[in-house]
């Protein structure tokens, strides 16, 4: 009568590049990217929220591209590069966002933070030296209940003059 | 070493949040654990005929259906003021989203499919939603009579009606008398974190996880149900990813909890954004008021009727009801005010504590209405204000602490900075309101703190910190009273098996009462570091003094970690202070006990009201609050914008929309919307006035709500003052906004024909 445990679809074998780790995972079809990433990779600085692609909790970088990863199916990410929160800092010392984030005070409750720091690294990427409402326009995917947006803004715009130079 | 006071010390567990770290509860999976999934129907409102698991149990991995049926009948009850709300609805549904079931498997998957198929008959039955239809002839009864004996409401869907006042408002005279009626809409928390709950056995007790905010309030609520002594309870609350009131109380812990005893396994349940908006919600709201005044704009009575529409369960509701309305009648001197709260039965989500607490309803009554009195007296509205505040020292509700700021300075401030003076263009309007709500009424809170030989400390708290920055001020605290820099102060928190009590965390209490118990267990140590230095340098101890990390010997000063090596001596060990701080409560006292301090704030809006699409924009945002010290001005300013922010989304876009069986049509993210980064005052200014007036450590005043409360009724007015029309409901939404200005349009329309053909009739 018993069991031995769930019956799962039959999982497919993908290979993908995390933080730029090679990782190898067997994956049922409705996997999303957000739960290969936080339950079978352990990652778990990405966060879940709305699971419709509206609040940004979850973003992550998919070959270069700022992604809901709630959206995207981990089969989709098979021989992609993906990044995350944790591949932010280099070698034990936080990136220009992440020290900003925290001398600046835009990093309340923390739990959105993830999200916006992916996808103010994107937006730093595609826009080096932007103005504010550019940081106000990249990041407006990204909600923050706590309101620190002022605060996220200064960051980004601080981080960037930093890493310009 | 000290000077931690009133510095940007960084955030406690800053580094954690920006590197993905932090572990909040859904990154907890305890090993063995069973996946949860709520059962519920697409109404509100229907009996429930039966529950048959069957074609659930058959699905592989699923371990437990349980209904109301497993459960130990009578079902349990719960609840932080009433135990009225079941672990599982009994007998029939009473909001969209109430539970009739709950699945338990190997995986979530699992438990998503078990739970569709959970075959539930029942008959949908009609729902009330709003305070007319709750109190019409005939409604619908809430809650079952025989949940309230002695009640003399039992058959009705009032819950409570409380009465305050004093003096006479039936015989106080007026020159001018200003009414109206203001709602104030049905909004939800929406803090980014879903709640989440996981329960474990663990031997002859239990272990929960909650994102709860009250850990020991849930310890003893669970071993009360569980019929546990409270030592066999272990609570674990990580760091809640934004509270704002939502996470207070129980909600599905009890449910899991039995769920896990049933199964002997661990049992999680994480709830969707959809599921938390059928959890937590913010009362909504109709206040009626009457206020009247002299011609020289003095008060000379306030009379206040608020329905507060609570949900189907009490929650903590009627105390956000007895409590906003208690000091409703706002910071002013008034001879004479009544007030009437009702706590109004709906078949809704609970409604709970939201920041703000109660105030912020009726605080849109009071301070639109103080704005139309202004035009009518022609009084400029911040010189009506000042000719009616307190002074600092001066009773404003009869018998209740009184008031403890310089309130008229934090005005003069924010008309200063939003240039109160200065004229606007056309099409742009200003609007000022005060904010005012009590703070805590009783509080108990512990702190421990240990010095540790290589001079680092360790600091327990029951404090949750869930974004306000708990931990940060009160490293500050130690760092500045023991001479440890805050990177050597480690802050535990949320473990019950770790943390010594505390009462709560709510009504920006923390700074102040768990800061004094800080501050107490930092003394105790300061007192062993006097007796240690006293031996080791062979003074007499009453020569030695030890303040502010300094310890005081004649003729020279050394710091504390530099007695405390030679002062343990070579076996090491550790120094522990104990700190303690009550704010007792009052017998008789209507709320149970004196305010511990008021928030207060001034708010001045800018806007710019487009009359084709009827969109606001806030252009500028000025909040100054009266904090007593800023202990950490950037988390200050944080908490003050931040409250701002969440003010707007409940004064321009968000509330709840239900359809006619009570169902709620816009749940979840995408059709419920909050203010994103696309959505700011282009000009905030957030500014705090620091007179060390307040009880809590180095004078400091809990902060954190003031600047939500006025934002509505600012709003209102900087849109009348652009358009020419006063809006008494919110959310000001464009399609809302634009309908009135076309509504005035028709209206200055017919007069003009009206006069063209001679006045008519």
């Amino acid at each position: 009568m018993d069991e031995a445990g769930p019956v799962e679809d039959p999982a497919l074998r993908i290979v993908l590049t995390v933080n730029g780790r090679s990782r190898t995972l067997a994956v049922p079809p409705q996997r999303t990217l957000l739960e290969a990433l936080r339950d079978d990779l352990g990652l778990i600085g990405t966060k879940s929220c709305c699971l419709v692609g509206e609040c940004g909790a979850c973003s992550v970088h998919l070959d270069g591209r700022i992604v809901d990863s709630c959206l995207v199916l981990a089969v989709e990410a098979d021989g992609a590069e993906v990044s995350t929160v944790e591949g932010l800092a280099e070698g034990g010392s936080l990136s220009p966002l992440q020290r900003q984030f925290l001398e600046r005070g835009a990093s309340q409750c923390g739990y959105c933070t993830p999200g916006q720091l992916m996808a103010a690294a994107d937006l730093l990427e595609r826009i080096p030296r932007p103005t504010r409402s550019d940081v106000e326009e990249g990041l407006s995917g990204n909600l923050c209940r706590c309101g620190c947006y002022y605060q996220i803004t200064d960051a980004v715009l601080a981080a960037a003059e930093e890493i310009a130079g | 070493m000290s000077g931690w006071i009133g510095t940007p010390a960084p955030r406690g567990g800053g580094a954690a949040r920006v590197t993905g770290t932090q572990r909040y509860l859904g990154d907890i999976h305890p090993a063995d654990a069973l996946h949860a999934k709520l059962v519920t129907l697409d109404c509100a409102r229907a009996r429930v005929l039966s529950v048959d698991p069957s074609a659930a149990l058959r699905v592989p991995g699923v371990r437990l259906v349980m209904t109301a049926a497993e459960l130990p009948q009578p079902v349990p009850r719960f609840g932080p003021q009433f135990a009225d709300r079941p672990v599982l609805a009994v007998g029939e549904t009473r909001f969209h989203g109430e539970p009739v079931a709950a699945v338990a498997a190997e995986s979530l998957d699992a438990a998503e499919e078990a739970a569709t198929l959970v075959r539930v008959d029942c008959e949908p039955l009609p729902a009330v939603t709003s305070v007319a239809a709750a109190l019409a002839p005939g409604a619908p009864l809430v809650q079952d009579p025989d949940l309230r004996p002695g009640d003399p409401l039992a058959r009705t869907n009032i819950l409570r009606e409380h009465h305050f006042g004093w003096g006479d408002v039936g015989s106080a005279a007026a020159d001018l008398i200003v009414e109206g009626t203001y709602s104030f809409p049905m909004v939800t928390h929406f803090a980014i974190e879903p709640h989440g709950f996981m329960a474990a056995p663990d031997g002859d007790g239990i272990v929960i996880w909650s994102t709860i905010q009250h850990a020991y309030w849930l310890q003893r609520e669970m071993a009360r149900l569980l019929g546990m002594p409270l030592a066999r309870v272990r609570v674990l609350a990580p760091d809640p990813g934004g509270g704002f009131g939502g996470k207070q109380h129980a909600k599905y812990e009890p449910l899991v909890a039995l769920m896990a005893l049933r199964v002997g396994r661990p049992v999680r349940l994480i709830l969707t954004l959809e599921e938390t908006f059928q959890a937590v919600r913010r009362n909504a709201a109709t206040s009626r008021i009457r206020t009247g005044f002299r011609r020289d704009g003095t008060i000379t009575f306030r009379d206040l009727e608020i329905d507060y529409l609570i949900g189907a369960y009490a929650d903590i509701a009627d105390r956000t009801v007895s409590k906003g309305g208690y000091s409703s009648s706002g910071p002013y001197r008034i001879p004479a005010a009544r007030v009437v709260a009702r706590s109004i039965l709906s078949h809704t989500p609970p409604s709970t504590a939201f920041r703000g607490f109660g105030a912020p309803e009726p605080n849109l009554a009071v301070e639109a209405s103080m704005n139309e009195a202004a035009r009518r007296l022609g009084i400029d509205p911040i010189e009506l204000r000042l000719r009616n505040l307190p002074r600092r020292g001066e009773s404003f509700i009869p018998g209740d602490t009184p008031a403890d700021g310089d309130w008229a300075e934090t005005v003069r401030r924010a008309a200063r900075l939003a240039a109160w003076d200065s004229p606007l263009p056309p099409g742009r309007g200003r609007g000022v309101a005060l904010g005012m709500k009590s703070g805590p009424t009783t509080g108990h809170s512990y702190a421990t703190v240990r010095l540790l030989a290589d001079g680092s400390a360790v600091l327990y708290s029951g404090t949750s910190d869930m974004g306000q920055g708990a931990r940060t001020v009160f490293a500050q605290m130690a760092a500045e009273e023991l001479g440890v820099p805050v990177d050597r102060i480690s802050v535990v928190m949320g473990d019950t098996a770790m943390v010594p009590y505390d009462q709560q965390t709510s009504a920006s209490r923390s700074t102040v009462l768990m800061g004094n118990a800080v501050l107490g267990a930092c003394r105790q140590i300061q007192a062993q570091v006097r007796s240690m230095a006293a031996r080791v340098h062979g003074v007499d101890e009453a020569a030695i003094v030890v303040d502010r990390g300094v310890v005081h010997l004649p003729g020279r000063d050394v710091a504390i970690p530099e007695v405390l090596g030679p002062g343990l001596g070579p076996l090491g060990g550790e120094i522990i202070g104990n700190g303690e701080s009550r704010h007792e409560v009052v017998a008789g006292h209507p709320l149970g006990g004196l305010a511990a301090f008021f928030e207060f704030n001034c708010t001045v809006v800018e806007v710019e009201v487009d009359e084709g699409t009827g969109e606001i924009a806030v252009l500028r945002h000025v909040t100054v609050s009266d904090v007593g010290r800023a202990i950490n001005p950037m988390q200050v300013a944080g908490q003050d914008e931040g409250a701002a922010i969440q003010g707007l989304g409940h004064t321009l876009m968000e509330h709840y929309i239900f359809d006619e069986s009570g169902r709620i049509e816009n749940l979840g993210a995408i059709d419920y919307r909050i203010p994103t980064s696309m959505d700011l005052p282009a000009d905030m200014r957030s500014a705090v006035v620091e007179n060390g007036d307040g009880p809590g450590p180095y004078g400091s005043k809990g902060m954190s709500e003031g600047a939500l409360i006025p934002v509505g009724p600012a709003v209102v007015e900087a849109v009348r003052d652009a358009i020419g029309v006063e809006i008494r409901e919110l959310p000001l939404t464009p399609e809302r906004v634009w309908r009135a200005i076309s509504e005035r349009r028709e209206e200055i329309a017919a007069a003009d024909r009206s006069a063209l053909t001679g006045g008519g009739a």
